[in-house]
């Protein structure tokens, strides 16, 4: 039976239009505002684990000074820090936040396929974020058993929190999957299933791709850590020996027998692993569009950043063990981990040669998101670097625990994807709200946390190099540590509480010029993408006015030979013929 | 029903796949909601595939005998033992359901909505009986055997763990399953899909044929070995 596509019955797709104040801003059902609820919600949480990592910094610097971190405190605030900033600030930024706001405007549809599970899916994901904080509150605070919650550690007593803040985090955890599925379902659909007329896959930006690979991982990895969760919780409530071998605690033997923690560590990372994709995916396509776009130059190699990304995806479920070299496992397994690991590295390093190719002669701007996407460039290379040398057995198992690994990490999936991030606010803000930011102020913004978060996290690979242990509350006098670490230490916090006072500047930047910025242009960058397009700005509900655009060209017609302007929009009919197939004569 | 626009003859074959993947519009010629239940699916298949990898490795990793589920699941029905009769009983209805599911998405597309209900509705009753006799199931369990999620008499305390956790998890989808037929049966009956056509029956069918599909890895991996 033929299915009639949505896009050749625009008069029969009616929307729900918003009637009150309480559903327009509300319980809306357009993805423009349930974008802004995600980010709004997302970057709150994220600045009170940026708090928390203030704190932590604090404490290693000046281990004795600040009586209200005690060593509980302290990993509590580790594991707070750590499970906020991935999964409620990151995840949800990037696919609830820009995933909501960029696809149907990027995809030429009028919203989500299913708005109603859309609204639904924010606000069962506030319901997560409110479960989370309420652990800060219940007797013994919230877990500190690390943000990856090692069993048998994150439920015996002696671990900060495993009275409640475990059960609280868990389903917290459980409640978010259940949030993101019903988003993620969407993203998913609507990309395959809603486009414009004339938007073929291989004509969608690379922010779109990004999103939508990323929400796929994430819908397949989820359900790993789901599993888990419940597996853990229902060991913690009724006693069940899933995760807990037998185990004496406080000199008690305990009731737990032939449990498998090892098992906990392989469902965690077949999520965590993949994770980091879903976090880094939705940054790489931002910053394809970011560069190519302001350096004025089409991306270079579309196919192969597209393609790129889906085999990054595609890996990424194939090497969560390099995570657990420690833990043990067959050297034949760590041969095949250690392997598919660094494979990964040629999609990336394809993605990072095609970005610095971009930029290659371009007629490139330095408009403040042109600057946070050229340092995602430094800062993700750079992540990605170390990651090579956590990949190899040999080589990770003397670094493995020490600030190498926080160095890394935090490069590669803490600054980046946060660059990313700000990039992109810039970016759009033109769009969501109507009005230009101020660009003095964003290049302040952007050069004090670009230089900034570089002299936090450089430092950190050498202290990782002489041995210092990550995770540790107070480092104290140590024969193979140097005094001089104390020194970098205290260097480190420093940069590190510079860069958090700065990012006042965003703040400040964005709510003054929400009332007071110039009013923006419908395309302020000259940029060829169809959310630029709109008939208002910000567009309004539907998106499209009475007709949907009809695309006739891929997303990066920037600099044609021989045309006026330097940039020619996606809805823009070949000379000569219109024709919507007419497809790929100008990717060649 | 307006099928004027892509009614031209589509491209079978790899050659189709190729051009609904390098189309415009959309890449599969079905409804959001069926598409999106497809996805879905996916994305439970991993969840359960998780319960039962996990089940496996708590399985050979501990290390006090597990017990043999023949024995355990036996029924002694008239004098006779017989293992794994309730499983089988269980296993049959949930499959007939499934065909009875397959023939009220036919009467569906038949646009015949008084047997279209009663179908489904059918499939309904066949998954409460199931549901129930998970029910006696657990309760013979609990009650004369003395298995609980921490422990049992038999061996190994992850065999009622695992056991209580993917049945129940498998009881509690065929449980929405069964009010979900019965909310769509009662649509159809009512008449709502008149216009908008009949996708919704096969969209609930996916679902319960999906349950049906894992209930055989159930009953392959827990059961049988």
């Amino acid at each position: 039976m033929a299915y009639v596509a949505i896009a050749d019955r625009d008069h029969e797709h009616h929307l729900h239009d918003p009637q009150t104040f309480i559903t327009k801003y509300i319980w809306s059902q357009d993805h423009k505002v349930i974008a802004i609820q995600y980010g709004i919600t997302a970057i709150s949480v994220g600045v009170l684990a940026m708090i928390l990592s203030a704190m932590m910094r604090l404490q290693l610097a000046f281990p004795d000074v600040f009586s209200f971190i005690t060593p509980n405190n302290y990993y509590q605030f580790v594991t707070m820090h750590g499970m906020i900033m991935v999964i409620y600030l990151l995840t949800a930024l990037f696919l609830g936040g820009f995933g909501n706001f960029l696809i149907p405007l990027m995809c030429g549809a009028r919203d989500m396929v299913f708005p109603y599970v859309n609204m639904l899916s924010f606000w069962v994901y506030l319901l997560s974020v409110i479960i989370l904080m309420a652990s800060f509150f219940v007797p013994g605070g919230p877990t500190g058993a690390g943000w990856t919650l090692y069993p048998p550690q994150s439920i015996l007593p002696g671990t900060p929190g495993t009275d409640w803040g475990i059960l609280f985090m868990l389903i917290s955890l459980a409640v978010f999957i259940v949030a993101f599925t019903m988003g993620g379902l969407n993203y998913v659909t609507t990309v395959l299933q809603a486009r414009c007329r004339g938007m073929t896959l291989m004509r969608m930006p690379l922010s779109v791709w990004g999103i939508f690979v990323a929400t796929i991982l994430g819908l397949l990895a989820f359900p790993a850590l789901l599993v888990s969760a419940v597996m853990m919780i229902l060991d913690k409530t009724i006693g069940t020996s899933f995760f807990i071998p037998a185990v004496l605690s406080m000199g008690e033997s305990l009731d737990h027998l032939g449990g498998s923690p090892i098992l906990f560590q392989h469902l965690f990372w077949f999520f965590g692993h993949p994770e980091v994709y879903i976090v880094a995916l939705p940054a790489f396509g931002i910053i394809s569009d970011l560069i190519s776009t302001h350096a004025r130059k089409n991306i270079f190699g579309y196919r192969m950043m597209v393609w790129a990304i889906v085999a990054i995806g595609a890996l990424s479920f194939v090497v969560w063990a390099h995570h657990m070299y420690v833990s043990g496992m067959n050297p034949y397994f760590g041969f095949f981990f250690a392997t598919t690991t660094l494979i990964i590295a040629i999609p990336t390093a394809i993605k990072v040669y095609n970005w610095v190719l971009t930029l290659w002669q371009g007629n490139i701007r330095f408009t403040v998101p042109m600057m946070f996407a050229i340092g995602f460039i430094f800062t993700f290379t750079h992540g990605g670097l170390t990651g090579l040398f956590l990949g190899n057995v040999t080589v990770d198992l003397p670094l493995s625990d020490t600030y190498f690994v926080v160095g890394h990490f935090h490069m590669v999936m803490g600054v980046s994807p946060v660059l990313a991030v700000f990039g992109a606010i810039y970016h759009w803000f033109p769009k969501i709200s109507g009005r230009m930011f101020n660009e003095t102020l964003g290049k302040w913004h952007f050069w004090l946390t670009f230089l900034g978060t570089y002299s936090i996290y450089l430092p950190m690979h050498y202290l990782g190099i002489l041995g210092v242990p990550r995770r540790y509350y107070a480092n104290g006098i140590t024969d193979f540590i140097p005094e001089s670490a104390q020194t970098m230490n205290v260097g480190i916090t420093i940069a590190a509480l510079l860069v958090a006072v700065v990012q006042i500047i965003f703040f400040v930047n964005i709510i003054w010029s929400l009332r007071n910025g110039k009013k923006a242009d419908s395309n302020p960058w000259g940029a060829t993408t169809l959310e630029w397009q709109t008939p208002d700005t910000p567009p309004k509900h539907g998106n499209w006015g009475p007709e949907l655009p009809v695309v006739y060209r891929w997303a990066y017609d920037y600099s044609v030979p021989g045309q006026s302007l330097d940039f020619i929009p996606q809805t823009e009919p070949h000379h000569g013929h219109d024709s919507v197939d007419d497809e790929d004569k100008d990717k060649k | 029903m307006s099928q004027e626009t892509n009614a031209t003859a589509l491209p079978v074959g790899v050659t189709g796949v190729v051009t609904d993947w390098s189309g415009d519009k959309q890449a599969f010629h079905v409804p959001w909601g069926k598409a999106m239940m497809w996805i879905f699916l996916l994305s439970d298949t991993f969840i359960f595939t998780s319960f039962l990898t996990g089940y496996m490795h708590v399985r050979t990793s501990t290390t006090v005998p597990w017990p043999n589920p023949s024995e355990v699941f036996a029924l002694t029905i008239a004098g006779h033992h017989i293992p794994l009769i309730l499983i089988a009983i269980m296993t049959f209805i949930l499959i007939t359901s499934s065909g009875t599911m397959a023939l009220a998405v036919n009467y569906g597309y038949r646009r015949d909505r008084k047997k279209t209900m009663l179908l489904m509705l059918a499939t309904a009753a066949f998954g409460a009986m199931f549901v129930s006799m998970q029910a006696f199931e657990w309760t013979k369990l609990i009650v004369d055997e003395g298995v609980r999620p921490w422990g049992n008499p038999m061996g190994a305390a992850q065999f009622g763990a695992c056991f209580f956790m993917i049945t129940g998890f498998h009881g509690l989808h065929v449980s929405i399953g069964v009010i979900y037929l019965s909310i769509v049966a009662f649509k159809v009956y009512r008449g709502d899909y008149e216009s908008r056509g009949y996708e919704i029956v096969e969209i609930v069918g996916l679902y319960w044929h999906f349950v049906d599909l894992v209930w055989v890895f159930i009953f392959a991996l827990f059961y049988l070995w």
